[in-house]
């Protein structure tokens, strides 16, 4: 057993080289186009200035991540629950189905840039337009997700419920949901990304704080280090919170499919 | 049929016949089936592919309601889904995050059944059926053979009078098959369980039966029943080589040629 298992740390360092020279590799690039004047360093900054700034600013930077994070995970949290309740009235509900879905949609493909001005002037320049944006971007992938998770579960296992008598709600609880959960955090994986922008997109429309207004100054200062170190924040909140999740999913259903290679193995190594 | 004869019958199926209704025609799947099934005993149900075995089944527990005539389940009409039954499919149907002792314990905690009362007749099964030593494992690490395993016992835990299985076998290879046989054989004369099985192998129908019922192709009636004329202590070689067994199997097969007009 124990010639079988790795080391938790050779694993990470195995799995990570990889897209670690990546990232090493277009950093160089960058470097290399900034170093020999190939591009006008007011147009790219080098990565030295770039992380320079990161590091000198921290603290200003620090203050406005935390907004945007806020409004993120605030959207985030309010666009999952709000999904699930919604697709779970979906699939109970032929009418509520026929009657959400066109409203659903039409929600969906509403440019939601264009509509952030709008929330602006109804709810003003504090977090609730902005969390606002990043709800009506998060909702959508969680819905139709969890719709499609809670009609995966087989018909054999319904019936199977169906002669044990435990009622829909024990049916819904030990049996419906548990088996929608693999849909429902692909749809939350995508939606955390998608919150991020909501938050931002909101910031950019009317604030005076947040990593989105950071960078709409930067921008009118022609301040480029400042909107580089910007955006680069910005992809790292995205990236931490979907890591979160992808954590947490591993956590809570470790029987997953696309999990079960190493579930094999790890049964292999015990007998 | 007389009214004690009702009475004393586990399963009562009378007159039942079954149409269902497509876009373009009425399909009868079943037509006026009659059948009667004793406490205790095991039938087995034969017919050519998609004549609407499966849909007896689902008759009996309620899953599907008969276009006319009625169906009695210890004693009581049949009108919706019925709690008093086991019942097993071809697939196993497990749930996949749960292990193989919790997939079983679902049938008692859908039933509010007393928790300590379930863990020891889940205790029983597992040691009954030979899954002793793999109750933590998941069902992706079990073998088909396991899983059914799995699902019997889920179906047997509340120890219902009647069980249906429905074709339990058909996925698995020629050699599990036949431990399955031997196993369920084994489990029916310890639980004294009524049984109703619906099967393709016309060696597993007549091993495993008192009596097996052959039906006719779509819309299926009964064709034939065929008593079994075998010990009721069953030992597999020793039964595969009787005249009897040769015999029934011989007459199941005809009657199925026939019904198909393979002949």
């Amino acid at each position: 057993m124990d010639k079988v298992r790795t080391d938790p740390w050779r694993g990470l360092v195995e799995r990570s080289w990889r897209p670690a020279a990546l990232l090493a590799a277009c950093l160089a690039v960058w470097h290399l186009i900034t170093a020999t004047g190939l591009v006008e360093a007011y147009l790219v900054p080098s990565p030295a200035k770039t992380f320079g700034l990161l590091a000198d600013k921290w603290s200003y930077l620090w203050g406005h991540t935390w907004v945007t994070t806020y409004e993120t995970v605030l959207g985030f949290v309010i666009a999952g629950v709000l999904g699930v309740l919604v697709a779970v009235a979906m699939v109970y509900s032929r009418t509520v189905e026929s009657t959400a879905y066109p409203i659903l949609l039409f929600a969906q493909v509403i440019p939601k840039i264009a509509i952030a001005p709008l929330f602006v002037v109804w709810l003003g320049f504090g977090f609730e337009p902005k969390v606002v944006v990043a709800v009506l971007m998060a909702f959508f992938p969680v819905v139709i997700s969890t719709v499609t998770g809670l009609k995966s579960v087989d018909t054999e296992m319904l019936e199977l419920a169906a002669t044990m008598g435990g009622g829909p709600v024990k049916t819904f609880v030990k049996i419906r949901f548990p088996a929608a959960l693999p849909h429902l955090f692909a749809g939350l994986k995508v939606a955390v990304t998608l919150a991020v922008t909501g938050a931002v997109v909101g910031e950019f429309v009317g604030s005076n704080e947040g990593l989105g207004y950071v960078i709409l100054q930067a921008n009118g200062n022609m301040d480029t280090p400042m909107l580089f170190a910007g955006l680069i924040v910005i992809s790292v909140v995205g990236v931490l919170l979907f890591l979160l999740l992808d954590l947490a999913e591993k956590l809570l259903l470790p029987w997953h499919a696309s999990r079960r290679g190493a579930a094999v193995t790890t049964l292999l190594a015990k007998g | 049929m007389s009214a004690t004869l009702e009475m004393a019958a586990s399963v009562a199926i009378d007159d039942v016949s079954v149409r269902f209704r497509s876009k373009r025609a009425e399909v009868t799947a079943i037509q006026q089936v009659s059948l009667d099934v004793a406490p205790g005993e095991f039938v087995s149900i034969v017919g050519p592919s998609g004549c609407g075995k499966s849909t007896l089944l689902k008759l009996v527990s309620g899953l599907l309601k008969p276009s006319s005539g009625t169906v009695t389940l210890l004693g009581s009409e049949v009108r919706g889904p019925r709690h008093d039954i086991g019942f097993v499919f071809q697939r196993a149907a497990l749930l996949e995050w749960r292990s193989a002792r919790r997939n079983i314990l679902l049938q008692a905690e859908m039933r509010g059944m007393n928790s300590a009362e379930a863990a020891r007749r889940a205790d029983e099964l597992i040691e009954m059926t030979g899954l002793s030593g793999f109750e933590n494992a998941l069902p992706h690490e079990l073998s088909g053979g396991m899983q059914q395993r799995v699902a019997l016992c889920r179906a047997l835990l509340h120890q219902p009078r009647v069980l249906l299985m429905d074709e339990p076998f058909g996925a698995l290879d020629a050699l599990t098959r036949e431990q399955m046989n031997v196993e369920l054989h084994r489990v029916w004369r310890e639980t004294g369980t009524t049984v109703l099985l619906v099967t393709h192998s016309i060696a597993e129908s007549v091993y495993l039966a008192n009596r097996v019922i052959v039906l006719t192709q779509r819309p299926a009636v009964v064709h034939e029943v065929i008593e079994v004329d075998l010990p009721g202590v069953r030992d597999y070689t020793a039964t595969m080589a009787r005249p009897e067994f040769a015999s029934a199997t011989a007459r199941i097969r005809d009657l199925l040629g026939a019904a198909t007009g393979q002949e």
